[in-house]
């Protein structure tokens, strides 16, 4: 008998390291044999922690188990949600880039390697990096850190610069508030990316990769860190990878808590060791990144979506999504919501779908007002836009944006000026200080937004001068991108800012 | 009464920035080591790191003071982190800082006066489909309550 408790985080802050224990402890009073993996989440976070048994060739939930459940979770009396791939919420969605998560040991290779692992960097060792490349572009993949830029040209840019070394750079930064895909790929499948970033650098020609992750994920640092040391004892990474490919290895890094050091630049002095300082592009980080040397930097889903892409093929991949959203996106739906977790689906699902279907509406009962879609920098979309599908174009043309396909629910009694007021604090909070329409804009917006809440009716549309001259003079996105939050409520809900915005319109 | 900073030895900052000098940028692990050592940066590191890596004094000083992680002086014996971020709000996580504040009578980023509990902020754990979250001591919290949050100060005191 084989029991699976999840070690990923949402699953241990839910209780699942005294469920493991308990498991362990009632076995051996009970002097039963069995086996505890402590595999990835499944990604229903409501059912956390969510463990499975394994025995005559049958897998069955449980869940949210506590540890004084265990023993009629071993006496087999507990009610059982049935297998996971039958719940509804987990059949509904395309697993592609999460297909392992949460089904293996994280640290099994050769469950890897059963479920699909490595196949596709064997095919990539067999290709012409060009080959390599224009499969890439077919995939349709785009950057999955939120800019949405396509994956095949910026490798190409990478292969073609001449250079006595190149760099593949991991964004494991993951800042923005509801998303965790990338902790939860780490946590549960983390030979994944580093198939990923080994293929990435056996096609630009790179010999080195760093995974710049979060010093908020304790959980996925320790995942990761033992993932590479034994995918280096196996030959994955090393002198030669696999055995006869070119010379690839990586180190973790672990960030300092700096949610602007997710900027792809910043990032890059971060790990250099200087401040997290936004760098003015050009030069490109593809010609001249870490080190001033050519570097891919690409986000934790862009990469772990490669070995699917080439162990399937590009047309497979590309025949999920929407228009120019091409494959499936792994959303994550937080915040006030019934049924959180993660959900990956073909691109062109619409917002109010996922939101009150999928995730079943507020955790409240509550009605939603809005819902946040692409962390601290992305609009607030009110329910009158629930139609929108869910893809790079179509939330572009709502005022808002995809980003790292996080979205986060806010029932009725959401206070929108104070979300307005707070995401310009947050920008004060975490601006890098380099250029002024950041840095000292978002002080003059949270006092702005203060002025309203006190009835200044001239104060409105200083504001929106204010974020007009954010978004158009921003070194980065930071700046540039905290509009979209602060404007979105004010345009959305106009009668919470304040008794002054009746008389301004 | 706060916890007096014992001062490193200058043999144990010399083997920490010797552990980490063959790595490309080795500044940030230092300084993650040198806290995970003594709990803070010592002050007295600043010129050790900035000769051993050819950085001026103000190089190496402005790199710590830039980063949220890193403290200049020690916490409490314990850390608890809440998340401010928008999904922790979403389900009360202001209202849950608030309450472990004004229980603790401390503001942001402050210490217990008997040295038990310092509170910090962080945005997000990505815990977001279980918030409010909260980390204590390194471990992770989910659907965190200000009673168990504000458990560890009885402790510290007892
Ligand atoms: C303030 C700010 C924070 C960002 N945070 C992240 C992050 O945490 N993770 C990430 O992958 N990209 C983040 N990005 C986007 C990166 O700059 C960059 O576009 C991305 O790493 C490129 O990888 P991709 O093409 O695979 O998406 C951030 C951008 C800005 C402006």
């Amino acid at each position: 008998m084989k029991i699976y408790v999840p070690r990923d985080a949402a699953a241990k802050a839910l209780g699942a390291d005294e469920v493991a224990e308990a498991v362990a402890r009632e076995a051996e009073a009970r002097g039963m044999s069995l086996q505890i993996v402590r595999n990835g989440s499944r990604g229903m976070v409501w059912l956390e922690p969510l463990v499975e048994v394994e025995a005559s060739g049958r897998r069955l939930a449980y869940g949210p188990v506590q540890a004084s459940d265990v023993p009629a979770l071993l006496d087999g009396t507990l009610d059982s949600l049935g297998a996971v791939e039958d719940i509804p919420f987990f059949a509904r969605q395309t697993r592609l880039t999460f297909a392992r998560v949460g089904l293996n040991d994280p640290h099994s290779l050769d469950d890897y390697k059963a479920h699909g692992g490595l196949a596709g960097l064997r095919r990539v060792l067999d290709m012409r990096g060009e080959a390599v490349i224009d499969e890439l572009k077919a995939s349709g993949l785009r950057g999955r850190g939120g800019a949405g830029f396509p994956a095949g040209i910026k490798w190409d840019t990478v292969r073609m610069a001449h250079a006595d070394r190149k760099y593949i750079v991991c964004n494991a930064d993951e800042g923005d508030s509801g998303t965790f895909a990338d902790r939860m790929l780490m946590e549960g499948d983390p030979f994944c990316l580093i198939e990923g970033m080994v293929i990435a650098g056996v096609t630009v020609g790179a010999t080195k990769g760093f995974v710049y992750l979060r010093s908020e994920y304790p959980d996925a640092i320790e995942v990761m860190t033992e993932a590479v040391e034994l995918a280096r004892a196996a030959g994955l990474l090393g002198d030669a990878v696999l055995g006869t490919g070119p010379a690839f290895d990586m180190e973790i890094r672990v960030g300092a808590g700096a949610y602007v050091c997710g900027e792809e630049t910043s990032l890059l002095n971060s790990l250099e060791g200087k401040r997290g300082v936004v760098r003015a592009k050009p030069p490109l980080p593809a010609l001249e990144g870490l080190f001033g040397k050519p570097t891919v930097v690409n986000n934790v889903l862009t990469l772990a979506t490669v070995p699917v892409i080439f162990e399937k093929g590009a047309e497979h991949y590309a025949s999920f999504g929407l228009g120019r959203s091409k494959g499936t996106m792994p959303i994550q739906i937080a915040g006030n919501v019934a049924r959180g977790g993660l959900f990956e689906t073909a691109f062109g699902m619409p917002l109010g779908e996922l939101v009150n279907d999928v995730a079943g509406g507020t955790a409240s009962g509550r009605p939603v007002k809005a819902v946040q879609v692409g962390g601290p920098l992305g609009a607030y979309m009110p329910t009158s836009k629930f139609d929108t599908p869910f893809g790079y174009e179509e939330f572009d043309g709502q005022g808002g944006l995809i980003g790292h396909a996080g979205v986060v629910v806010f029932d009725d009694s959401a206070d929108m000026a104070g979300l307005a007021r707070f995401a310009m604090e947050f920008c004060a909070v975490e601006s890098c200080g380099k250029c002024t329409p950041c840095r000292i804009g978002a002080v003059r917006g949270v006092e702005t937004i203060d002025r309203i809440a006190a009835g200044d009716a001239a104060a409105v549309p200083l504001l929106e001068d204010l974020c007009e001259t954010m978004r158009d003079g921003s070194l980065c996105a930071l700046g540039g991108f905290t509009p979209y939050p602060v404007l979105s409520a004010l345009r959305g809900f106009p009668e919470e800012f304040g008794p002054a915005r009746d008389a301004a319109e | 009464m706060t916890t007096q900073a014992a001062e490193p030895a200058p043999e144990a900052l010399a083997e920490i920035i010797e552990a980490h000098t063959h790595l490309e940028g080795p500044l940030l692990p230092i300084l993650h080591a040198m806290q995970e050592a003594f709990g803070f940066v010592p002050g007295t590191a600043v010129p050790v790191i900035a000769k051993a890596l050819k950085l001026t004094r103000a190089e190496v000083h402005g790199v710590i003071s830039f980063y949220h992680d890193f403290r200049e002086a020690p916490a409490g014996r314990h850390t608890v982190k809440i998340c401010r971020a928008e999904a922790c709000q979403a389900v009360g996580g202001a209202a849950l800082s608030e309450a472990v504040l004004s229980k603790l009578g401390i503001g942001w980023g402050e210490t217990t006066p008997d040295g038990a509990v310092t509170v910090e902020p962080v945005y997000c754990l990505g815990l977001c489909a279980c918030a409010p979250a909260a980390m204590v001591d390194g471990k992770v919290m989910g659907r965190a309550d200000a009673d168990r949050l504000t458990a560890l100060a009885g402790e510290g005191a007892a």
